[in-house]
């Protein structure tokens, strides 16, 4: 029988192989950053072990760090803490580091790729669950825990039980005006938070072959928001074109070699996989969650939910919980929720071409009165390559704030904060309870119904500008 | 790591769903760069509320959580472990776990012991009907029970063999790895030399 694309891959990266054992994969390449490393290399001293392949680990600063003031030292001083630490750590154990300051620094999943260090057909971890962005490349990605990430850094490899595999077939072509955001935030949707658990997916289709690669990261970057152990999306000349001539891209023959090696991850016509599930593009608008997961969502133009018309019982009260939290009446049309702060950004839609989208809906137009817009690029590249372009200019004359790089409010760990009772719009990817701030309120948005909001002040799609 | 081989304490019910890792610890909270500490993040958004369970006398000394489904979802921060660990749980007991979260736990000695969706809801209003009543639990024969005559309430519960061995063991998985250092080094000698590299 043939083999899935995650199955190709899988088998290629197996060191050990034991019944009733886990496999013992190896790494290809490792990402940290300052939140969930500290106590990983502290383990690494406290048993006198070492790196063993700094030449396949990368750091950067990104959760903690601020997006104002980038000349000035971090003002709270466990945040500084935290990242002189990763500092100090990298320098002792060898560990390239692009620390705030540098051209590289930027969100990790943003880094990876943008460098060209993300290449099909391998394996990626990093003690953070958005990994799962590095699939769109046709690579198992995937978020580790912190003592996982002490065991990659001393063996670069990992012990992992096979997960199984999941097809999500995308039928049909999204509609104009609908992006890849709104196409994971419906899928989320339909198959619930916990549909994905236990299983590697693979995207496919017609509707994914269409995407760019930045949208195929963003598409991969929420599998963990439905459970799934690792999302990706098979290899093709779209990712080849993304790839040739960035900084880590193999050069001359070894290019061809890759090529070669790469044009063979995809699943076989004969494949297993353990289940299937379909989703219609064609049928896909707008989509704004309204509750307190991701899972939680409706069409832009849909009503918020009546608790009472959810079959399960945990479902139920779930949503009475959420739109308690939320400050919801059941039946309010979605449309008509005001909103007070739009943030775009993150590693789901801060790259360039997010921004370039966003630029170019709200030239011309202004921010509501009573409402702030953020735009945050996931990376110094992506921010100078917007300010070549005239992207900030565009922000900053509509009344948006142009910062620095880095997570900033997608998880509000940064003085980018919302504050209790704060209603938000935001291109991230989770709109879990004080996710963005301590008693915020999140809707989770594509770029383009994020600008419609921030210029009429209540959630819209570009469709109304 | 400490051997698990049983363990019997005060059990908590947490009758919520999709308690994902912010919820268990916000981001603000994730700041330290040790391993202890975290107890004070704890539920951090639920501990001003004085009908929150954990605020409740009778269970202020829980080492059992027993909660609703998909707990643990989310952000990988190990951080929810070590903060479950440091408020001094030592079972986590869920219908379904977040893939991480649930990995993480068996690195850190938290066991997260997975049960039939109507095992949580009898341990649920048994331990609402006895306010600080005990749970044990036995990773040996993979078992969870409570109370006692009519009330009582014993099943099963799933975990992978190979994090139950480990647990009951109490080993270092880096050790055991490390054990294989010759196979790791025999896959770097084959690996393509397009792989790309950082350094």
């Amino acid at each position: 029988m043939g083999k899935t694309l995650a199955e190709k891959i899988w088998d290629d990266h197996v060191v050990r192989s034991a019944p009733g054992e886990p496999d013992l994969l190896f790494i290809d390449l490792h990402l940290l950053h300052e939140v969930t490393s500290p106590q990983a290399f502290d383990g690494l001293r406290l048993s006198g072990r070492t790196v063993r392949r700094p030449d396949l680990t990368l750091a950067t600063e990104d959760h903690n760090i601020p997006t104002t003031d980038l000349d000035k030292p971090i003002a709270d001083p466990v945040s500084r803490l935290q990242v002189e630490t990763l500092r100090g750590n990298c320098a002792e154990f060898g560990v390239r580091l692009h620390p705030m300051g540098d051209i590289e620094q930027g969100i990790v999943h943003v880094v990876g790729p943008q460098l060209g260090l993300t290449q099909p057909g391998m394996t990626i971890v990093c003690g953070d669950s958005h990994t799962s962005t590095h699939g769109a490349f046709g690579s198992i990605a995937f978020g580790i825990g912190t003592s996982e990430v002490e065991h990659v850094l001393a063996t670069q490899s990992l012990s992992q039980a096979k997960p199984k595999m999941m097809a999500v077939d995308v039928v049909g072509e999204l509609p104009p005006g609908s992006t890849a955001k709104d196409l994971i935030l419906a899928l989320i949707t339909q198959e619930t938070t916990g549909g994905g658990q236990g299983y590697i997916v693979e995207y496919r289709g017609e509707a994914i072959r269409a995407l760019t690669m930045e949208e195929r990261m963003t598409i991969c970057n929420m599998s963990i928001e439905w459970g799934a152990k690792a999302g990706l999306i098979a290899p093709d000349q779209t990712t080849f074109d993304y790839l040739e001539g960035r900084p880590h891209a193999p050069q001359g023959a070894e290019w061809d070699a890759a090529v070669a090696y790469w044009k063979g991850l995809v699943t076989d016509e004969d494949a297993h996989f353990d289940k299937v599930v379909t989703i219609d593009a064609s049928q896909v608008t707008p989509w704004v969650t309204w509750g307190t997961n991701p899972g939680q969502g409706v069409a832009l133009s849909g009503l918020v939910p009546n608790p009472d018309d959810f079959d399960d019982a945990d479902e139920r009260e779930a949503a009475a919980n959420a739109l308690r939290y939320m400050g919801l009446e059941a039946g309010t049309p979605m449309r008509d929720i005001t909103v007070d702060t739009v943030f775009v950004g993150s590693c789901t839609n801060g790259r360039i071409s997010d921004l370039r989208r966003a630029a170019d809906l709200i030239k011309g137009k202004k921010v509501a009165d009573g409402t702030r817009m953020l735009v945050v690029p996931g990376s110094v590249r992506v921010r100078l390559q917007a300010e070549e372009e005239g992207l900030d200019v565009v922000f900053k004359e509509a009344g948006a704030e142009w910062r620095g790089a880095g997570c900033s409010m997608c998880l509000g760990m940064n003085p980018d904060q919302l504050t209790p009772g704060e209603r938000s719009a935001s291109t991230s990817n989770r709109n879990f309870e004080g996710r963005q701030g301590k008693g915020g309120r999140t809707h989770l948005v594509s770029p383009d119904v994020a600008v419609a909001t921030a210029v009429t002040g209540h959630l819209a799609s570009p469709a109304e500008l | 790591m400490d051997k698990f081989t049983s363990h019997t304490g005060v059990g908590a019910p947490l009758r919520r769903s999709n308690v994902d890792t912010d919820q268990i610890i916000p981001a603000v909270y994730l700041k330290r760069v040790t391993r202890t500490g975290f107890e004070d993040g704890l539920f951090a958004a639920w501990r001003n509320d004085p009908e929150f369970v954990l605020n409740q006398p009778a269970y202020e000394h829980a080492t059992v959580l027993v909660a609703g489904p998909d707990f643990g979802t989310g952000s990988s921060r190990e951080h929810a472990v070590w903060a479950l660990q440091n408020y001094g749980f030592k079972v986590i007991i869920s219908p379904r776990f977040g893939d991480i979260f649930r990995g993480n736990s068996g690195k850190a000695g938290l066991l997260a012991a997975q049960v039939d969706e109507k095992v949580v809801a009898a341990l649920w209003a048994y331990l609402e009907a006895n306010p600080g009543a005990q749970i044990s639990v036995d990773l040996e024969s993979r078992t969870v029970s409570a109370g006692e005559g009519v009330d009582r309430i014993e099943d099963s519960f799933t975990i992978d063999d190979y994090t139950r061995w480990r647990l009951l063991e109490g080993l270092d998985d880096i050790g055991i790895t490390l054990g294989h250092a010759d196979d790791i080094a025999a896959y770097e000698a084959k690996r393509p030399s397009f792989k790309p590299a950082t350094l």
